[in-house]
């Protein structure tokens, strides 16, 4: 099946400091892959890019079709089709619950007001926080926040859904019931990258899980083959620090 | 009770120097107060026609503001038609006051509905004000005067400044440098040249900028000079809030697919202008009061009318009176304003983070 999202020879700095030396990166429809590695890897620089939030500096993109081209404008059109989660969830605080999950559908979709309220309901419910709807964000814990954020996400149907750490920002109590509903969301098939380092969500729902260390993937492969044969001493090193249960550094 | 007043005067009176302090002080207020009551209200002189009769009590003398308050009111329009002004001032404070309650906003029929009673409204305000229709006799701008006048030249140059004001600040932050430097460079040149000078410009030099068949009222030329200039302050204090933005406001609307317009409309601009208000509040009122400046172009705004009212032979003398007056309506005013933006910060409180 040709990819939903290709990625190739992708290039990004940020000034002096070479970030992507040249990714390439293809993701099937209804795939769920799981990228990990380091802090300044280039992982949330990479999945930042398939939307462009961050504009890559050279290389291809295409995203279900559409090439992302910024000089072109045409970012708005790839990012109606993806949702994304962010590490600090990044809700309006201006706006409630419910409206958080409007506001796209209404503005940029030109859905009727009616349509998007019920919908966004049906996704709150799906989140389980559908009793929050009418709450400002800043009256919810960090996990409803996040809960809140991914509900949003979806309310734009998007057919790509990314997340960027959606766990590192949350008391751990809390990482519980953002994964739930996370893995929830795969069992509808829904293609999804994530950046995380919950190696058991990873275990349970990805279908690729990639290592990326200094912009480059230096191991992708299925869950079951990552854990047992590690490509690399620091993937390796990794996960040993990963089993010791204090995470990377 | 006692907790009630421990409340009020807490730190006040818990030790000796403190105590000591606060009576005399609270002394000197029952000084002042007490001799300002006496002046203004015991010994005030209410009936009086002259300045010399009213000189015998010794107080105040309301007599005067009883005699020539519209004059200070309305200025030099015409005597007989002063209703018209009346009329328009009440009409137009009226639809402030109504655009303002929360309640109009609410639905978007009750929107469309404000916005046709503007539409309706402006051309009936212009109608009364200048006449020459349904009978009215005309009036010309340069007649107009008083309140009204201050009303109008402070609303309608707020409004105008506040929408160019949004403008001139997207365009500071813009990623586009030709935009940036063109708004810094405007706003450097509007918060750099005093308002009495452009008023100056507007009035004198403007006339000899523009080709001799296009004329334009002084009225409308000082009106634009305030919007101008109160667009630059104005663009400044809204930057300052647009700053205080986290980026992943930005991130989260652009992730949502939405247009740079879709996102200032209903994601930055309301978080932006909410952390404002207090900064924005403070420019409205510095305007309002700012409008006086426009006796330098011999107009008679509510301070230049009180000015003139002094003139008269017969209550030649008297100043303290119509000041008095005018800044009682000036505070008014000021007050009305602070207290509805306390209402609406505490209104939008709600969410914030």
């Amino acid at each position: 099946m040709a990819p939903i999202i290709t990625m190739e020879r992708v290039r990004k700095s940020y000034g002096p400091i070479l970030v992507l030396p040249g990714l390439d990166l293809n993701v099937a429809p209804g795939q769920r892959v799981v990228i990990c590695g380091p802090s300044g890897s280039g992982k949330s620089t990479a999945i930042a890019c398939i939307n462009g939030l961050v504009p890559h500096d050279a290389g291809r993109i295409v995203v279900d079709g559409i090439a992302l081209d910024h000089a072109r404008g045409t970012a708005p059109d790839v990012r109606r089709m993806v949702g994304m989660v962010f590490q600090q969830f990044n809700l309006f605080p201006h706006l409630t619950v419910l409206e958080n999950c409007t506001v796209g559908p209404i503005t940029v979709q030109r859905r009727s007001r009616r349509e998007a309220e019920a919908e966004a309901m049906a996704l709150l419910e799906r989140v389980r926080i559908p009793d929050q709807a009418a709450k400002y964000p800043a009256q919810l814990s960090g996990g409803q926040q996040q809960r809140v954020a991914i509900a949003r996400a979806l309310a734009m149907r998007p057919r790509i859904m990314l997340f960027d750490e959606p766990t590192s920002a949350l008391d751990p109590e809390m990482v519980t019931e953002v994964l739930d509903a996370m893995v929830a969301l795969a069992d509808t098939g829904i293609t999804m990258v994530v950046v995380t380092h919950e190696m058991g969500f990873a275990r349970q729902v990805a279908h690729r899980i990639l290592y990326m260390d200094r912009g480059e993937i230096l191991q992708d492969s299925p869950p079951e083959d990552f854990f047992a044969n590690p490509a690399d001493a620091r993937v390796q090193s990794f996960l040993d620090h990963v089993r010791r249960g204090e995470g990377p550094a | 009770m006692t907790l009630v007043m421990r409340r009020w005067t807490g730190g006040l009176f818990d030790t000796i120097p403190n105590a000591i302090v606060s009576l005399a002080l609270l002394w000197l207020a029952a000084q002042a107060g007490g001799a300002f009551w006496d002046w203004a209200v015991t010994r005030a002189n209410f009936d009086a026609t002259t300045a010399e009769a009213c000189a015998r009590t010794g107080g105040a003398c309301w007599a005067f503001i009883a005699d020539r308050w519209r004059l200070i009111l309305f200025g030099t329009y015409p005597y007989t038609q002063q209703w018209r002004p009346a009329l328009a001032l009440a009409l137009f404070i009226a639809l402030i006051v109504v655009s303002a309650t929360p309640a109009s906003w609410r639905s978007r029929p009750r929107r469309r509905l404000l916005g046709l009673a503007w539409l309706l409204t402006m051309p009936l305000l212009g109608a009364l004000m200048w006449g020459g229709v349904a009978g009215l006799p005309p009036v010309p701008s340069r007649l107009w005067g008083g309140l009204p006048l201050t009303v109008m030249l402070a609303s309608v140059g707020v409004g105008v400044a506040f929408v160019l004001a949004l403008l001139l600040a997207l365009g500071r932050v813009s990623d586009m440098p030709v935009i940036r430097v063109l708004c810094l460079f405007y706003i450097e040149f509007f918060r750099g040249v005093p308002l009495i000078a452009l008023l100056f410009l507007a009035a004198i030099l403007f006339p000899y900028l523009v080709p001799p068949d296009w004329t334009m009222d002084t009225l409308l030329r000082a009106q634009l000079a305030f919007a101008l200039f109160f667009a630059a302050y104005m663009a400044e204090a809204i930057r300052g809030g647009l700053q205080a933005i986290p980026q992943g406001q930005y991130l989260a609307a652009d992730s949502l697919g939405m247009g740079y317009w879709q996102a200032r409309r209903k994601i930055i601009l309301p978080q932006a202008l909410r952390t404002v208000i207090p900064s924005l509040v403070n420019i409205f009122i510095a305007a309002f009061k700012d409008t006086s400046l426009v006796v330098v172009i011999s107009m008679l705004d509510l301070l230049g009318a009180a000015n003139a009212s002094t003139a008269e032979a017969k209550w030649w003398g008297l100043y303290i009176e119509p000041y008095l007056f005018i800044a009682a309506i000036y505070l008014v005013f000021c007050a009305a304003m602070s207290a509805y933006s306390r209402g609406l910060e505490r209104r939008l409180g709600v969410g914030v983070r």
